[in-house]
């Protein structure tokens, strides 16, 4: 385990203040500073502890199932014409990528003393893989969830109930997960000794975004093992990856970013297309700000109010980017590109009928963009296939051009 | 001229009833109207609040009426518009408290300018990090002669208590406890904190907000301070009242 690799001085790891280039930093009201502090004081130090590394690695191996499979998708590689991995998050414990961190925040919580856990969730992901290791560790829990997302992601629901978690609706705003996310942060100002908020993205105030892309970490470092074996070279020629606030790009771009030569492929939710008004491609549309106490690039009004994003996939519906991502692409490190709900239902279609494979909404948005992609017939593309489309059978079978019989 | 912040406390130091109210809200027009009854009923001090849509420090009550504010088309520049000649009328100390993400966008220079310029006294920017304000603004602030206005809460350290009575400026704004705006959480375990703060002799007075509602909070509160600060109590008076200077004057009747 890499997690607590020392990365000051890397051009594309956090600094010592909190920030990515100008991006990041902890923009916290006065009320939540000693709860971050306490983070930002001891996060590495229990990262680095021995003791602590072995417990996340067994259990990431045991519970979550980890190494996932870095597969060769060869009827997807024949289509685009170059060598296609798909890193199989969708087989971890939970169905997505999101229990890698939840379960290094679990253990981390516990070191810091605390009994009751709070995290928001957007697709519900997030909330299923905090309340499973909530279950583990018998801890309390409360999930903050969008009222709009708590409709569409019903699946996800019942099983955070039945994790024994406490789903509240976030009524406020577009009720999504920006609405979700405030609520979590507001519980946490009201409950500052004995809660440990378990963010599920690489957002928010330092240090969550380092903390989260560490834990996330795994999943570039399985992907150098495993290609080495199979192709004889640790770096692929690219790693593509869906972005909403961009944990599981984080984690598979983490081991690569100071390696130029692998080209690193971001695909952000374009919605109903970019300049439709329907959107949540934030480099594209956002501009300087702060969102959840983080300085980064955010969807706003010319007045300064936050803007209500829009995807098909719930996951996906953020006004703003993790810190690291909007310093890659203001550095020109990471491509972004986007992809409209249609092409990611399309994508999703396509992986399932290809290769037996139904992959989460969020996860289809990368998929989508292998179409826009020119290959060389011999590059080596690694896909994080972030999570699995259990959760969105009801999005699909409503959407499929030809309805099953 | 002193700013008006410095003169109220120089000659009042006990009592002072700071009354928080959303700009715009609760109709875009009323900001004047508010602030006019606020003066002639009897507050001391006048805490504008400008609308955010993701404002993490409040409750659902100063949250909805955020909402509100900016649906009736409030704005930073609409609140400088609103306020253009306000000194005409108003002679209380004005302070404008809102969150740093709009502020950024409308340039804090330009921010502080246009403060001095209509005749605003402070600001609170809840999310804005002492250092930074140290390192990037806090010159730009004095330039202007605008009064920046940290906030304590229990869980603040003694040191850090007196890092930010250093940097503030008029008072120091003390978080009855660790929550959100419009709390109910019982103040009574709250004297220890209360006390600790008198004892610390800051340089700067304080006034104690979050939680404070009515008659008997707004005295307990008093009792180890200079004043306190109402805000969710307040809008709840406003909110759905046909008749706002009624509404102020007999809130402000049944506080002091």
């Amino acid at each position: 385990m890499k997690i607590a690799e020392n990365t000051f001085g890397s051009k594309y790891h956090v600094d010592e203040k909190g920030f990515y280039g100008r991006f990041g930093g902890a923009y916290v009201p006065e009320m939540l500073y000693p709860n971050v502090k306490e983070l930002q004081d001891n996060y590495l130090q229990i990262l680095r502890d021995p003791a602590f590394q072995q417990q996340f690695d067994q259990l990431l191996r045991d519970y979550v199932g980890r190494p996932s499979p870095l597969y060769l998708a060869k009827r997807l590689s024949e289509k685009y014409g170059a060598s296609i991995y798909l890193k199989r998050e969708d087989l971890n414990h939970t169905g997505a990528h999101k229990v890698n961190n939840t379960v290094g925040q679990i253990l981390l919580a516990q070191r810091l003393g605390k009994s009751r856990i709070i995290a928001e969730t957007g697709a519900g992901q997030h909330g299923v893989a905090t309340a499973t290791v909530c279950a583990l560790m018998n801890m309390e829990c409360v999930i903050y969830m969008g009222s709009i997302d708590i409709q569409r992601q019903a699946p996800n629901v019942a099983r955070m109930k039945m994790l024994g978690a406490t789903v509240v609706a976030a009524t406020s705003g577009s009720q999504t997960l920006k609405d979700a996310t405030n609520e979590a942060i507001r519980d946490w100002i009201n409950n500052p000794v004995d809660t440990h908020y378990i963010l599920g993205t690489a957002a928010g105030p330092h240090p969550y975004p380092d903390m989260v892309a560490r834990f996330q970490s795994v999943i570039s470092e399985e992907i150098k093992v495993q290609l080495l074996e199979k192709t004889g070279k640790a770096n692929p020629d690219y790693v593509m990856a869906c972005i909403g606030g961009g944990s599981n790009a984080a984690g598979a771009y983490y081991h690569f970013l100071n390696e130029p030569d692998v080209k690193l492929v971001a695909v952000e939710a374009g919605g109903k297309g970019v300049n439709s008004g329907f959107s949540a491609a934030t480099t594209q549309l956002g501009k300087l700000g702060i969102i959840h106490a983080s300085k980064t690039l955010l969807m706003q009004t010319e007045d300064g109010q936050i803007t209500e994003p829009h995807s098909i996939s719930a996951g996906l519906d953020y006004p703003g980017i993790g810190p690291l991502h909007a310093h890659l692409f203001e550095t020109g490190r990471a491509t972004f590109l986007n992809a409209t709900d249609d092409e990611a239902l399309q994508a999703a279609y396509e992986l399932t009928r290809l290769e037996g494979i139904i992959p989460a909404l969020e996860s289809s948005h990368a998929l989508a963009k292998l179409k826009d992609m020119s290959f060389n017939p011999d590059d080596v593309v690694v896909l994080c296939l972030s999570g699995r489309g259990d959760k969105d059978m009801e999005t699909y079978i409503r959407n499929l051009p030809n309805k099953l019989s | 001229m002193s700013n008006r912040i410095d003169q109220l406390f120089a000659t009042k130091k006990t009592g002072i009833l700071n009354i928080y109210c959303t700009a715009g809200f609760p109709e875009l027009n009323d900001t004047l109207p508010v602030m006019t009854a606020l003066q002639q009923y009897g507050a001391d001090l006048i805490e504008l609040g400008m609308p955010f849509s993701d404002p993490l420090a409040d409750g659902p009550v100063i949250q909805e009426s955020s909402t509100r504010a900016i649906k009736n088309g409030m704005s930073i520049r609409q609140l400088f518009e609103q306020l253009k000649d306000f000194r005409k009328t108003i002679h209380l100390p004005v302070i404008l408290m809102g969150y740093l993400n709009p502020v950024l966008l409308y340039g804090i220079e330009n921010f502080c300018k246009k403060c001095a310029e209509v005749g605003v006294d402070g600001v609170i920017l809840p999310d804005l990090p002492m250092d930074e304000y140290e390192s990037d603004y806090k010159s730009i602030f004095e330039q202007y002669g605008l009064h920046l206005i940290f906030l304590v809460t229990p869980e603040t350290s003694e040191e850090r208590i007196r890092k930010i009575d250093s940097l503030s400026k008029g008072f120091v704004y003390a978080v009855s406890s660790s929550s959100t705006t419009g709390k109910d959480k019982d103040m009574g375990n709250q004297q220890a904190y209360f006390e600790k703060l008198k004892q610390l002799q800051l340089k700067n007075p304080v006034l104690i907000g979050f939680g404070i509602k009515d008659k008997a909070t707004f005295e307990a509160a008093c009792a180890y301070s200079n004043g306190a600060i109402i805000g969710t109590a307040f809008i709840r008076a406003i909110e759905n009242t046909t008749n706002l200077d009624a509404a102020v004057k007999s809130f402000i009747a049944g506080v002091k």
